[in-house]
């Protein structure tokens, strides 16, 4: 990644501004042909997810979990599911939680992991090592295999699902954290701060993590498109969501044994799990390109 | 020196997998339950409960049970399914070399594939067809296995085209190779996965080399474009794709588990699921073990060939 040094003092005072200053960056992701696509189609899906529980019984006249006719019938807007409940009314109720407990899982992975690699980082030595040892033996598992040993322990409930996918995120991101930490702890302004025997938790605080958002922001969108993808694969393997929830992935396992006689109940919730995720990976395309070039090193 | 190095990697790898066996042995100890009843029934007696536990070392401590079952593990003895009653790695022998070569042709195609698209992309960067690529990548990248396999499985096997089978038929005793077309959707989808990854690493370098200084002399020196790609620039390219190439190679150890699970292929990942629903504790050990396993050697195995493949070091020595 290129590293455009924006030295203050040495470049004009319309450059002194930071890149990822959140009306920046917004402005920059925007311009953007990835970032206009991204968030248009994220915002779509978020859209849906958000209203879709209040108005699947106005459009489709059923509750999602109310009978409305046989089995795998073309009835209605979208036809019948595996137990005669309404396609449509399923498939609008069935973002709300998904996004749901990508957000709070994304949260709680970049909150840990940005804490843990960020003392790593900092701190160097023996804390640095043994820290990222242990990060090591958690990124020997392919995340799905640990979300699925913790859910063999203690069942498939919403707190353990939001729980393991956000602490298999926190390595990943402690590793991208640590080496942003790494990139700014040389700078003048953290030598000054340690003269003045500023605390090294307001060190972290105020003068390393304000400099280390860009790459952060970029783990966001890329932790929030493998969430959806995580949760919602967990779900369709019947381990995520429990009946009679209504969910996208859930939806899938459900009703795709009727695949050649009655797809909607499969198709629907495939094509909104896709467009969200190529929306929030577009998205984090952009970011990563927008903030490519603060003085952090973004790899 | 390099000795030393790839000593210190090795080491590291032992370390690792040893913790994550604690890991996974941890993970028994919390959960509830009482597997002899469970393997004997709601009926049994309790002396026939106690003979169980004794055969299964349930009544040592814990500690002696995490060293007994470790070294079960080297005698390839993965202890007792809690469904079948029977060991579990005869439940596993034949779902593991089925898996891998599900794993195997899904390599044997991204691989090449994706570092030939790679090439194609970096040698048009900024036209169309390389915007084509990046923005296919993007999607693909985006998009989990499920999404992906279904896509194929709507294409190829149930709504339009009705050429391929959607799922995976074993009849006993006869190994899944020996149907090929079962295998092609499978694969097909895991391929389809990892490419995007090889094809960005591959464009990144391959466009970094082909701005350096020593192509444009052997351009200029008048070396034919082919050559110049070929023997000059693609040596220099390929590793750190081959880092990458690794990290794809050892999530498809994790990433074989939905895609079974969608064609119901009868491999780890298939018997994985099943042990989840049905809390066959000893049998999801055994798999997290082996799968942990693939990942961590195949790591283990990329660092070593990036250790050898390094210049500096190899001159250092």
């Amino acid at each position: 990644m290129s590293t455009v040094d924006l030295n203050p003092g040495s470049v004009g005072d319309d450059l002194k501004e930071s890149a990822t200053r959140p009306s920046r960056l917004v402005a920059r992701i925007w311009a953007q042909k990835q970032g206009k696509v991204g968030v248009i189609l994220t915002a779509f899906i978020v859209i849906l997810a958000l209203a879709g529980p209040l108005l699947a019984p106005l459009v489709t006249g059923y509750s999602p979990t109310e009978f409305a006719d046989r089995p795998f019938q073309t009835t209605g807007i979208f036809g019948t599911d595996n137990l005669g409940r309404s396609v449509a009314s399923r498939f609008l109720a069935g973002g709300l939680l998904l996004l749901a407990y990508s957000v709070l899982a994304t949260a709680l992975g970049l909150v840990v992991g940005c804490v843990i690699g960020m003392v790593a980082g900092y701190a160097g030595g023996k804390t640095d090592s043994i820290i990222m040892r242990l990060n090591d033996v958690v990124l020997a598992f392919p995340q799905l295999v640990l979300a699925l040993l913790a859910i063999v322990v203690l069942g498939p409930q919403g707190w353990v699902l939001v729980t393991v996918i956000g602490l298999t995120h926190a390595p990943r991101v402690a590793r991208v954290a640590r080496a942003a930490t790494l990139g700014v702890t040389s700078e003048d302004y953290i030598r000054a701060a340690e003269m003045y025997a500023m605390p090294r938790a307001r060190i972290l605080s105020r003068e390393i993590f304000p400099n280390i958002t860009g790459p952060l922001c970029v783990e966001a969108g890329l932790r929030l498109t493998y969430s959806i993808g995580a949760i919602a694969s967990l779900s369709f393997l019947g381990l995520g969501m429990q009946p009679p929830t209504a969910d996208w992935g859930l939806m899938i396992n459900e009703n795709r044994i009727a695949l050649s006689i009655q797809p909607w109940g499969v198709i629907l919730p495939v094509i909104a799990i896709a467009i969200l995720t190529i929306g929030t990976n577009l998205l984090a395309d952009a970011i990563a390109r927008a903030t490519a070039s603060t003085n952090v090193e973004t790899s | 020196m390099i000795g030393k190095l790839i000593l210190r990697r090795l080491l590291v790898s032992i370390f690792i997998l040893l913790a994550v066996s604690v890991v996974v042995f941890a993970a028994t100890l919390l959960l509830p339950g009482d597997p002899a009843r469970a393997i004997l029934g709601q009926q049994a007696t309790e002396e026939r409960i106690a003979a169980l536990n004794a055969e299964l070392h349930l009544d040592r401590s814990p500690f002696e049970r995490y060293f007994l079952w470790l070294g079960g593990l080297f005698v390839g003895d993965f202890g007792t399914s809690t469904t079948t009653g029977g060991p579990v790695i005869e439940l596993l022998g034949d779902r593991i070399s089925s898996s891998l070569v599900l794993m195997l042709c899904a390599a044997v195609i991204a691989v090449p594939v994706g570092i030939a698209i790679g090439i194609f992309s970096a040698l048009h960067r900024g036209k169309r067809r390389d915007q084509v690529v990046t923005w296919s990548t993007l999607t693909l990248a985006a998009l989990p296995e499920f999404v992906i396999g279904i896509a194929l499985v709507t294409l190829f096997a149930t709504s339009v085209f009705r050429i391929l089978p959607a799922v995976t038929m074993s009849p006993p005793g006869q190994q899944v190779w020996e149907l090929p077309a079962q295998l092609i959707l499978p694969t097909l989808t895991l391929a389809l996965v990892v490419i995007p990854y090889i094809i960005r690493m591959m464009r990144a370098t391959m466009a970094e080399v082909m701005d350096s200084g020593f192509v444009e002399m052997a351009r200029l020196k008048g070396v034919s474009e082919r050559q110049v790609i070929f023997r000059h620039a693609l040596p220099h390219a390929i590793g750190p794709v081959a880092q990458v190439v690794a990290i794809q190679l050892a999530w498809l150890a994790g990433g074989v588990v939905v895609v079974e699970y969608l064609f119901r292929y009868p491999g780890i990942g298939q018997a994985l699921i099943d042990a989840v629903t049905f809390r066959d504790v000893q049998v999801v050990q055994a798999i997290s073990i082996i799968i942990a396993a693939v990942y961590v050697v195949v790591n283990l195995l990329a660092d070593i060939a990036g250790i050898l493949a390094n210049p500096k070091l190899r001159s250092a020595s």
